[in-house]
């Protein structure tokens, strides 16, 4: 069970030194309960007592880090059940798998996909994580020639998937400066196994049967020294692998079952692309850690990221635009200037409906910290002096011959004290709603 | 290794709303879990898709979504016979495009009408849902509540500002009510609140708490569902256990990823778009959405295939 800062508190010198960097050691019981600061801070405290702390304050769902360098990630460390009560932590993941069985042009196309299909959104770069490799052929040769074959093509960490350690050596051998997962213990394989990513420094993926069995294993391959799991649960198909990721994590976080304290692997195998893609959306939604798929198609790849985006974003932080002019449909100098807020889902809504009018227009945008213009303008963030302002500094009027701003229809009331700030500029009040802009920009005249 | 499946049951259980007359019902609601969460409490209805039919010609759509619809575009009538017949259609959603203020401007009688002609061509449950222009809705609503007398249709979007207006029509004429909010969970339970303070039953209420698509909003979407349920199922809320409608076709068909054409980087368009539907559906679904509006068959097969896996 977490402790409370009071708890913590209790077990401090109470000597309000500051060294550890905050003035009382009451503040910074506080920031060590919400996991803002480390007990290593402190100089005074016994190492019985920082045991007993770094004991409580791990997290329920331990953090796994897969890849070395630029392509590495972080999966776990979550800590509640729905994304209001505190924000998901690590976004799930997802990688393709790749047969050593299947024909070379094959195993070259799915590598080079992987590392090329990258789409950015709202500042962020979505893209494939892993690339996993599964032996079919069962030749320890043939695994290690495929994944010379892989790395050829992708610098993507790989998950190396097969159960026999014979197979699994040389191919660790070989890339395991980029970190690898090796997938998987089970309950005949552990100890060759758990040897074998003790030896290499791995993550360790462990499946089993039953969730019992996984259980088993997962208690097994820790007694023998792996610390980085990751649990693979038994089930394919959507709904039994939504129930096993249901309770894989209400056991971390509710009761605390060790066994079940790191993040997961799932498999979307079973069914149509359609299937694929709904079950992947769901393990991605509900508990997934690092999804595999078998296809990579970028029309079935973007929904699947961008689903991954809206979920693992911080409910209490909106998402932010940045700054700047935003021409819409190769706008030109006599074409509409409008201005909203920095709000992600505001500017989505707005320069979709402008699109949606079919009339080229210059959309700026204004660093509201993430605010809707209703709220922004509540704030003081989006009043006339301070767009006034951004204006300014935009370079809008070197791009139009008009000097005609169209305000969002929320902020009508500041359209005469922004034309006073606004020398020269005439303002004009557009519709409340985005959805009226088509309407309105198609009658828009400069004048 | 012992372990004790973490199993959860609530206390609450969301409300049945029937809509449509027999044998044509339709069934939202009803759990006490959920929707997707059948291994641990009773789910006795899927989530429902109701296919869209519009009663103008959307000219402004896509080809990727005109396509299986070309020869019945500006018949809302046939329209609906297609969906029915061709695309399995359980429900239809009537979307009354053509009484926009802003747009075509027709009349309550106008739309009445198109309502009639629809009921009179399929039998399966209907909801027919206005432009959200309080002001129009008010008057084209109640026609359309008389104009579908004795087929129990889900009737909206009624708002904050128009709610007495609808709810009235609705109870004249033993319709449902699908009450709009933008995206609050307050304002969702407050308006739940004024209607059944009219008399309106709970189980004659439907939820749309606003929809985002994908990319768009879904994430607020997704949170305020999941809020209204845990406030149904843990505390038993009286005013958040009513069934979820998103209504999600008109969304993910606005969004520039359903509206680009085929590129290498972003592949081809058809497959794109109706994934972008079908995830959209998929994720409202697992967030406790009871019945999702949708345009593309694909689409629609896609997700009834999908949904179709929790319910063997």
């Amino acid at each position: 069970m977490a402790l409370t800062g009071l708890d913590i508190f209790k077990k401090l010198p109470k000597t309000n030194c500051g060294e550890c960097g905050v003035p009382t050691c009451m503040a910074f019981a506080m920031k060590l309960a919400s996991r803002q600061a480390e007990i290593d801070a402190c100089p005074y405290v016994s190492d019985d007592v920082k045991a007993e702390l770094s004991e409580a304050s791990a997290p329920p769902v331990r953090k796994v880090t897969i890849g070395a360098g630029d392509y590495s990630f972080n999966i776990g460390e979550e800590t509640v059940l729905f994304r209001h009560e505190k924000t998901f932590v690590n976004p799930a993941v997802f990688g393709v798998v790749i047969e050593d069985s299947a024909d070379e042009a094959t195993i070259v196309a799915k590598a080079k996909a992987a590392q090329g299909i990258e789409f950015e959104r709202i500042e962020q770069k979505l893209r494939p994580h892993v690339v996993g490799v599964k032996a079919v052929s069962g030749s320890a040769e043939k695994f290690a020639e495929v994944v010379d074959k892989v790395v050829a093509n992708t610098r993507l960490p790989l998950v190396l998937m097969a159960e026999d350690a014979a197979v699994l050596k040389g191919a660790v051998e070989k890339v395991k400066a980029n970190r690898p997962l090796i997938y998987a213990a089970d309950a005949n394989n552990f100890s060759a196994l758990a040897a074998l990513a003790k030896e290499a420094g791995l993550p360790l993926a462990v499946k089993g049967a039953t969730l019992e069995e996984l259980a088993d294993v997962s208690d097994k391959v820790t007694a023998a020294g792996v610390k980085d799991i990751v649990l693979a649960p038994p089930a394919d198909g959507a709904a039994e692998s939504l129930k096993d990721l249901v309770q894989i994590r209400r056991a971390a976080l509710k009761q605390k079952f060790k066994p079940f304290g790191f993040p997961t692997i799932t498999f979307t195998d079973g069914g149509d692309a359609d299937m694929a893609l709904a079950t992947a959306g769901i393990q991605m939604m509900k508990y997934g850690g690092l999804i595999m798929l078998n296809e990579l198609d970028p029309a079935r790849i973007m929904p699947l990221v961008v689903l991954g985006q809206n979920i693992y974003t911080d409910p209490q932080k909106p998402m932010q635009m940045s700054q700047g002019i935003y021409p819409i449909g190769d706008p030109k100098e006599d074409s509409p200037v409008m201005i909203t807020t920095n709000f992600s889902l505001t500017y989505f809504i707005v320069s979709g409906e402008i699109e949606a009018s079919r009339v080229p227009t210059w959309l700026l945008v204004m660093d509201v910290e993430g605010l809707s213009v209703l709220t922004a303008w509540a704030a003081g963030k989006f009043v006339p002096e301070k767009i006034a302002q951004f204006i300014g500094k935009s370079e809008i009027a070197g791009k139009v011959k008009h000097q005609n701003l169209v305000i969002p229809g929320y902020v009508a009331q500041i359209s005469g004290e922004l034309e006073e700030e606004m020398q020269g500029w005439k303002i004009t009040v557009g519709p409340r709603e985005a959805g009226d802009l088509p309407h309105y920009l198609k009658s828009w005249s400069p004048n | 290794m012992p372990f004790t499946a973490p199993i959860e049951t609530y206390s609450g259980r969301i409300v049945e709303v029937k809509i449509g007359v027999e044998p044509n019902v339709v069934t939202l609601g009803g759990e006490n879990t959920f929707p997707l969460y059948g291994f641990e409490g009773e789910v006795p209805n899927k989530p429902v898709i109701a296919m869209e039919v519009y009663d103008n010609n959307p000219v402004d759509w896509v080809d990727a979504v005109k396509a299986p619809f070309a020869d019945v575009l500006g018949d809302p009538a046939a329209w609906a016979v297609k969906c029915v017949k061709e695309y399995g259609a359980e429900m239809i959603c009537l979307q009354l495009a053509s009484t926009d203020p802003n747009g075509d401007n027709k009349s309550g009688d106008e739309a009445a009408a198109t309502v009639k002609k629809v009921l009179d061509a399929v039998a399966v449950p209907l909801m027919v849902y206005g432009t959200d222009n309080a002001e129009k809705d008010s008057e084209v609503l109640p026609k359309v509540a008389a104009a579908a007398e004795g087929r129990n249709i889900a009737l909206g979007p009624a708002t904050e500002d128009n709610y007495k207006t609808v709810a009235a029509a609705a109870m004249g004429f033993n319709h449902n009510v699908v009450a709009l909010t933008p995206c609050d969970v307050n304002l969702a339970k407050q308006l739940n609140i004024l209607l059944t303070q009219l008399g309106l039953p709970h189980e004659r209420v439907i939820i749309d708490p606003s929809t985002g698509a994908l990319g768009y909003g879904l994430d607020y979407t997704y949170t305020i569902i999941e809020r209204l349920k845990l406030a149904a199922l843990q505390q038993g809320d009286e005013m958040t256990k009513m069934p979820v409608v998103a209504n999600l076709g008109v969304e993910v068909w606005k969004t520039k990823e359903a509206k680009t054409g085929d590129t290498a980087e972003w592949g081809d368009q058809v497959t794109r778009a109706v994934s972008w539907e079908i995830m959209t559906a998929v994720s409202l679904a697992t967030a406790g959405a009871n019945l999702l509006i949708m345009r593309h068959p694909q689409a629609v097969a896609g997700v009834k295939k999908a949904l179709g896996a929790f319910f063997k």
